[in-house]
Order: structure tokens, then sequence, then C-alpha cells
């Protein structure tokens, strides 16, 4: 019994041992985001970097149900709330880098060193440019107000981004304030929200509603496509505590087996070479400062980010989902 | 072989004498048993939950969420089962046993709908018909509103989509329904003064009923399970609630105890059908010939096309004609070498998953056949269940154990095995196939159990008295006369394995990325113009096991 078993390890072990190099990433930022990246890693280095793809929650679930025989080197997500999630679960390590704690601004990596924010997403206000001037726009909480009434836009609570956005908003001004604006951005919708952002957007450009909270990026792949759409961006809150930013980022699993490894690709991809690369492909904001955006994202402005720290929102995460559901946000 | 009697036969090994608190046991209830632990155990690892209960989380989902949440199960239940059986059963009449322009035509793109993930024709339809897309867009250039037009991110909707997402399952079962009961029932209906209308309702219907609980209960666990298209559609179902409570509150064991609720509801509906169904017989009196069509001429032929060309044009021509304008936009630069692995990967799971399905399928259904007992047929049933668990629940009940076992066994054989092994078990094609049995299982029992209802005992007393028995007797006899529905069950498997996406996610070994996968990458950043060019590919490969099949059982009357 014991010997079958053992050759049958030894004929699937083949394929699943990591050769020392190697370094594993399960990734729940997509293939065509992160696979240029480590090509060229691949390119420079002559590391090979070998991931699977999936949701953020069954790559956890996994990561846990394996413990220490993950492949895994690396979890990589696309928001800060998996990240603190993760952290909180005992599924990463801390990790000591000089280089890391250089490149990725305090507000954006986690005070213990288990995972480090690689790219920056902005979520802000948008306005349809025939309906709406700049000047009458300010903040994430003034369109609570009655005078946007039947004009806003909002995607579905039940994505993260918006859990993180009102999340911060807790943090910022009190969970008491915080319903009562969600309640008023209920009270001013146009229609039922929408499943994502691009489709908000798209409601705006034709007029079913006049302003909307997004990410940056999907206005910016949609204008790309199509120049001419009336919409234009507005950074909130720049007279308060900054526009909401969120990250995706890494940390090093905590059963690695190619810690250093695993610590030097991180560390490859927060630098100046893998940053354009990294934050470009989806028109992100590259989180070292020592890094251009990208042209098409730099005509959108400079703006102030919300500096309280990202790991603030997978904390309230469950609360801002309690809120908001209180609030009959859907 | 021997005691295939229709009581259960009870057989132990010789010498072993049978301590009085061991349960009787029939080698059918051994066999159904067997299969179904592979859906039971992560059933039970998704149960095993309930030993942390999460009392916050609970108190704020029966206060805020659950109260919607069951009227919006409730109302998806009864739309979609109506839905699909509106549109399912007089499409499969039509086909089955009539003659008409187009028909042979209509008889397999009927099905096509099956190759088309449910959300991503939510995802087309959304394009077309909101205020936004195309239609009201153009609509309000002409009359300068679109004030008028019904929204479609409604119920509504979510119920209209869903049953032309899922009507085929109706379809492909009522067709196969209608062409096994031959011409004769009907024949007697009408030569006793029946007109062919009270044929229908009063014999042919009643005699469908297996097949159409078989397609409606698919359909209505499909729906249940769904999480793509009611999130597309902001609907607040039991999936959304999940993962709510997974992705969003942090917690797993609150997700699997509601996926437990939902898998008891439909236990619950189950066993609810088979008490209304009671001890009917649902006999053909032979093999059923390939029949002649009653040929349909003037307004009611032209209806009948029309009604067949508006649920193609509606369920199928306009979302694919959207993906293929999307395509056109990004295929130059989304298109490379790595396609052929895709489908290539796409097809071998689909094909291999498909026949261990089916072949378990037919074990279930034959072992409930030899042995009738309440037992087997509660192992028969468990075996069903995992198609009603959301698949991403599903999945990691699935891979728990899996690693768990890798684990022990990692740990057991220690330093013998090679420096740095992780892995025994999972990350191998096995776990993957055994995975979409879970799945998958009650997709093809449905077809085949349905199909087994057509063959009398007294044709088996018959066979047995001529002395073909045992394994002989289910393949000289049961398979020829199931052979639609083992090629239908075929059929949706592998459709259904194609469009798979959390198990696959889950479970697929490195590298081994498919046509679903390579959706869910496009999918997960909102971009869905790019996931049309793996839809189309997936569309377009699952028209191959389409025509194969139409081509291979051109002699069954049930798929010419």
């Amino acid at each position: 019994m014991k010997h079958a078993l053992l050759a049958l390890a030894t004929l699937s072990a083949l394929s699943a041992v990591a050769h020392a190099e190697e370094v594993v990433v399960y990734s729940a930022r997509n293939e065509q985001l992160i696979k240029p990246l480590f090509d060229a890693y691949k390119k420079e280095t002559g590391v090979d970097v070998k991931f699977v793809t999936g949701q953020e929650g069954p790559l956890m679930a996994r990561l846990k149900a394996e413990g220490a025989n993950t492949p895994a080197d690396i979890l990589l997500t696309v928001d800060a709330g998996n990240l603190w999630q993760a952290a909180h679960e005992g599924l990463l390590k801390p990790v000591q880098s000089k280089v890391l704690d250089a490149n990725v601004p305090a507000h954006l990596r986690d005070p213990k060193g288990q995972w480090f924010g690689l790219s920056v997403r902005a979520r802000t206000i948008f306005f349809n440019t025939h309906k709406v001037k700049p000047a009458q726009l300010s903040s994430y909480e003034d369109l609570a107000d009655a005078k946007w009434k039947g004009k806003l836009c909002l995607r579905t609570s039940k994505k993260v981004y918006n859990q993180s956005l009102v999340g911060m908003m807790m943090a910022d001004i009190g969970p008491v304030k915080t319903e009562r604006v969600v309640r008023g951005w209920v009270d001013n919708l146009a229609t039922d929200v929408f499943p994502d952002d691009t489709k908000m957007l798209e409601a705006i450009a034709a007029g079913q509603c006049d302003v909307g909270i997004a990410n940056t990026y999907y206005f910016g792949r949609l204008m790309e496509k199509n120049p001419s759409l009336p919409i234009g961006i507005f950074w909130a809150n720049q007279q308060g505590s900054g526009t909401h930013v969120n990250v995706s980022g890494a940390g090093v699993t905590r059963y690695a087996k190619n810690e250093k490894g695993a610590v030097r690709l991180i560390e490859w991809l927060s630098s100046e070479k893998a940053q354009n690369l990294y934050a470009d492909v989806n028109m992100e904001y590259p989180v070292n400062r020592k890094v251009n955006v990208d042209p098409v994202v730099a005509k959108w402005g400079d703006f102030k980010h919300n500096y309280i720290n990202v790991a603030k929102a997978g904390e309230l995460q469950a609360e801002a989902v309690k809120l908001m559901d209180r609030a009959g946000y859907r | 072989m021997h005691g295939e009697t229709s009581s259960p036969a009870t057989t132990y090994p010789p010498g072993w004498r049978k301590p009085a608190w061991w349960p009787a046991v029939s080698r059918w209830q051994a066999l159904a048993a067997l299969i179904s632990s592979v859906t039971v155990l992560p059933l039970l690892v998704i149960a095993l939950s309930f030993a942390d209960v999460n009392a916050d989380i609970w108190a704020h989902l029966s206060e805020f969420v659950l109260p919607r949440l069951l009227a919006n199960t409730a109302l998806l239940l009864l739309g979609v089962g109506v839905g699909v059986l509106l549109l399912g059963v007089p499409l499969g009449w039509l086909v089955a046993v009539h003659e008409f322009p187009g028909r042979r035509v209509f008889n397999w793109a009927l099905m096509l709908p099956l190759a088309m993930p449910a959300y991503v024709m939510a995802f087309t339809q959304i394009g077309l018909l909101d205020f936004s897309g195309v239609l009201q867009s153009w609509l309000r250039e002409v009359w300068g509103s679109s004030a008028w037009f019904p929204p479609i991110r409604s119920r509504g909707g979510v119920v209209l989509v869903m049953s032309l997402a899922l009507y085929p399952y109706v379809y492909l079962l009522a067709r196969d329904a209608f062409a096994s009961q031959g011409r004769r029932a009907l024949e007697a209906a009408q030569s006793l003064g029946l007109s062919p209308w009270q044929g229908f309702w009063r014999v042919a219907l009643p005699m469908a009923r297996p097949w159409l609980i078989g397609g409606v209960s698919l359909a209505l666990m499909e729906a249940l399970a769904d999480f793509g298209t009611v999130s597309i559609f902001s609907f607040d179902a039991f999936t959304t609630a999940i993962y709510k409570a997974w992705f969003a509150m942090f917690s797993l064991s609150s997700a699997s105890q509601l996926s437990s609720l939902l898998v008891l509801l439909v236990f619950a509906l189950i066993w609810l059908e088979q008490r209304l169904r009671g001890g009917r017989a649902y006999h053909a009196g032979r093999l059923a010939q390939p029949q002649s069509r009653l040929p349909l001429h003037g307004w009611p032929a032209a209806l009948a096309c029309g009604f067949a060309s508006l649920v193609l044009l509606l369920a199928f021509v306009l979302p694919f004609g959207q993906l293929l304008v999307w395509v056109a936009r990004v295929w130059e630069a989304d298109l490379d070498a790595r396609y052929i692995d895709f489908v290539w990967h796409s097809l071998a799971l689909a094909i291999m998953a498909a026949g261990l399905v089916t072949l378990c399928a037919l074990a279930l259904s034959y072992a409930q056949r030899r042995d009738p007992s309440p037992t087997a047929r509660l192992w028969v049933r468990l075996a069903t269940l995992g198609y009603a668990v959301p698949g991403t629940v599903l999945a990691v009940g699935l891979f728990i154990p899996v690693a768990a076992l890798d684990n022990l066994l990692i740990a057991w054989l220690g330093a013998a095995l090679p420096e740095g092994t992780t892995a025994i078990f999972k990350g191998t094609l096995a776990v993957m196939l055994l995975a979409y049995l879970a799945r998958f299982a009650a997709v093809g029992f449905s077809s085949v159990d349905a199909a087994m209802q057509r063959i009398t005992r007294s044709q088996e007393e018959t066979a047995r008295s001529l002395g073909v028995a045992g394994f002989a007797l289910l393949r000289r006899v049961h398979v020829p006369m199931l052979r639609g529905g083992l090629l239908t069950a075929v059929l949706m498997v592998c459709v259904d394995v194609m469009k798979e996406m959390p198990i696959t996610l889950m479970t697929r070994p490195f590298g081994w990325d498919t046509l679903a996968v390579r959706i869910f990458e496009m999918t997960s950043e909102g971009e869905w113009e790019r996931a049309a060019l793996p839809a189309v590919a997936l569309v377009l490969v699952g028209l191959l096991p389409v025509l194969l099949l139409a081509r291979a059982s051109s002699h069954t009357g049930a798929h010419r």
C-alpha cells in the first residue's frame, strides 16, 4: 500500500515539486495584467514565475486548506480588503525589506510588512459634461445632498470597491455621519444600482443620470474606445481628506518554499523598471513615486490621496457592508 | 448474478455473519452510495460549518437580507419554472412530433443557447436593451424618448433572460420524451374521440412527466446556484447573500451555512415532487419506432416556424451576434496560439467528464431500478444535489478534503518523497474529473433516468427468461433502449463542463487553462468585449458535440 502510494506520489509530485529558483504565485489579478510582467522578470533574471489565477475568496480558502503544503510563495490580489483579510487569517508572513519600504508609501502597505500595494486605484466622481459644471461638485458626501435627487448613479454595494470607499468614509467621519450620507445617496438614485463601473459610466454618458462614482481606469478604457463621450472626471474631497484610493498588491505566503525569491519578485514589481508596466497596462497609478504616470492618465490631473492606511478598508469592510444594508443601498 | 428481483438483494461474503447493528445493504445501495460519496463529502464539509455559527452576521442577515432574498428566490423558482416550460415544452412537442419548414435545423439549433454561459447572455442582453444600450439609444434618437421602454434590469428581466438561457434543458428532455412515446398512444387517444389538442394535454404531456420534471429541476437548480446572471441584474438571490457573507464579511462559514440551507430547500422540493408522482409508471409499449411526423401546413406551420425562430433569435442569434461584433474589434490583438491549448483543454475535460458522469448516471439509475428501496433512492438523490450548490462553494467543499488528504499523506510518507513535494492528489486531472462528477451528476442522471422509466418490467422479465441477466441484461436490453437518453446526457454534461468556471479555477493543474478560465480572466475586470472571443470559441467548440451526436444518433427517433 505504502509503496503504491509512494510511486503515485512521486509520479504526480514530478509536476508539483518546485524548482529551487522558481516562484509560484496565486493571483486574483488576471492573467493579461500580470503575465507581461512575469515574462519580463524571466527575461531579466532567468527566474521562472508559475502562476494560477482565480477569485480572491477561493484562493485564500485554498491557501488555508493547503496549509504548510502550499506550492504558493506569493498571494497577489486586487484590493486592500482582501490583503488585510489574508493577513488577518495568518496566510501571510511579515517581510523586512528596505527596498519595499522605500518604493511603497506607508499608507499603501501593511504596517507589519505582510503585504505591499503595487498599484493605486483611485475611486472618484464622474459627471455628464452637458449637464454638470465641475464647480457644482465637491465631495462624496455632497452627492447625498437633495440637489442631486434623481441624478445619481451608483454601482452595487456588493462590489468591494464601494465597500472600501464606505469603510474609509467611516474611518474619516464616523459611522453615524457615514450612514446619513449613504441613505442620502440611496434617496438620490436615478435608477437601480449597476453591476459594474463601465455600465454606470455609460449611463452617465447616455443622460440617465448626471453624476456617479467609479474607478478611474474604467473611465480611461471607455474614453479610449470612444473619446467623444460627454463624461468628465472630478477629484473628490480635495478640500478635505483626499480622494479614496485602493491598491492591488502582494504578500509573501506564510509557508512560502522560496521566500527569498518571493521577496525579490515583489521588490522588482515595485521598482521603477516594472512599475510602469504594472500600472499602465490597466491605466492605474504606480505606487512608486519616482515613476511617472501613463501619459493618458496624467491628463486627468494630479490629486491628493486619502492618506489613511488602506488596511483600514479591510478592517471596517464587514461593518461597511452592514451599514449599507441598513441604509438600503443594494 | 442472482437475486435480481424487485426486492432489495442482500448478499454477504461467505463466512461473514451480519451483526445485528449492521444495516441490510444491497450491492445496489453500496454502488449508489459509492458514487454519491463524491457529492456527499463536499456537502458534509459545507454542513460542518454549523460548528462555527456567527450570531452577529446571522442577526444582520435575517433582519436586512433574508426577507428580500426569500421573496426573490420564490419569484425566481416560479418565474423560471414557468418560463422554461412555456418555451421548452411546445418547442420539444413541435420538433419531435410535427413536420414544418425549418424543423431539421431547429431540431439542433434550439439547443445552442446551452453552449453560451447564462451570464454572458445576460450581459449581451443588457448591452442591447438597457437605457444606454443599442436599442433604447436608437429609440431616443428617433422619438426623443425611451421612457416607455420596460427596464431590463428588473425582476422580469432576470426571469426572462434566465428562461431564455435555461429552456434548452426542458426542450432536450421534452423532445426525447415525445419522440420516445411513439405515435401509438396518440393514435389510441384519437380513436377514442380526443382532438389532437386534447391528446397533447391528456396523453402526451402526462406521459412526459419524468422528463419535464427532470428538465425543470435542472433549470431551477442552475438558477438557484447561479451567481453571474443575478449579479449582472443586481438581483438579490441566495447566491448573492452567500457571496456577501463570504467575500464581503469574510465569513466562509456563514456562506457555507446559507449554502446548506439552499441544498435543504432543493432536497425538500425533490422529495415533494416524488411524493406527488407516487407510483405512476411511464412505460412505452415498445422501443419507439422512427415515426412519421404529423405534417403542418398553412397557418399552423407558419406559427410553429415563427415561434421557434423567435425563441432562437432572442436566446441565441441576438446575443451571439453581439458577441461577434465585439470579437471583430478584439480578435486581432487577442487571438494567439494559446487558443489551441484552451480549446484542447476544454474539449478533453468535457469529453472525459461527460463519459464519467454518464456512466455513473447509468449506474445510479440502474441501481435504483434493481433496488427500489427508499435507502437506494436516498443515495441516488443525494448524488444529484451538487448541481444546486453555488459552484465556488462546492469547489471549496471539494478542495478542503483533498488538500487534507494530501497533507496527511505527505506527513505519512515524509522523507521518502522528493524534496519540496506539496501535492499528491490535488492538481491532478483525476480530482478535477471527480469534482465535475459531484457537480454534474444531476445533469446526466435526469436524462438517463427518465429514459429508464420507458422500459417495462415485463421487457426485463422476458429477457431474463431467455437467459439474459446481470451485466448482459443492462448491455443488451437497457442500453439500446436508453440510447437517446444517454446521448442527451453526454451532450448536456459536455457543454456544461465547458462552461463551468469555479471548479475549473480551483482544481485545474498548473497551466491547464480552458476557454471558461479565459472568460473569467476577462470578465473579472469588466472587459466584456474581450471576453467575447473565448465566449464565441466556447460556442463553436460546443457545436462539435452537438453536431457529432446529431450524426451518431441519426438512427434514434429523438435526435433525427
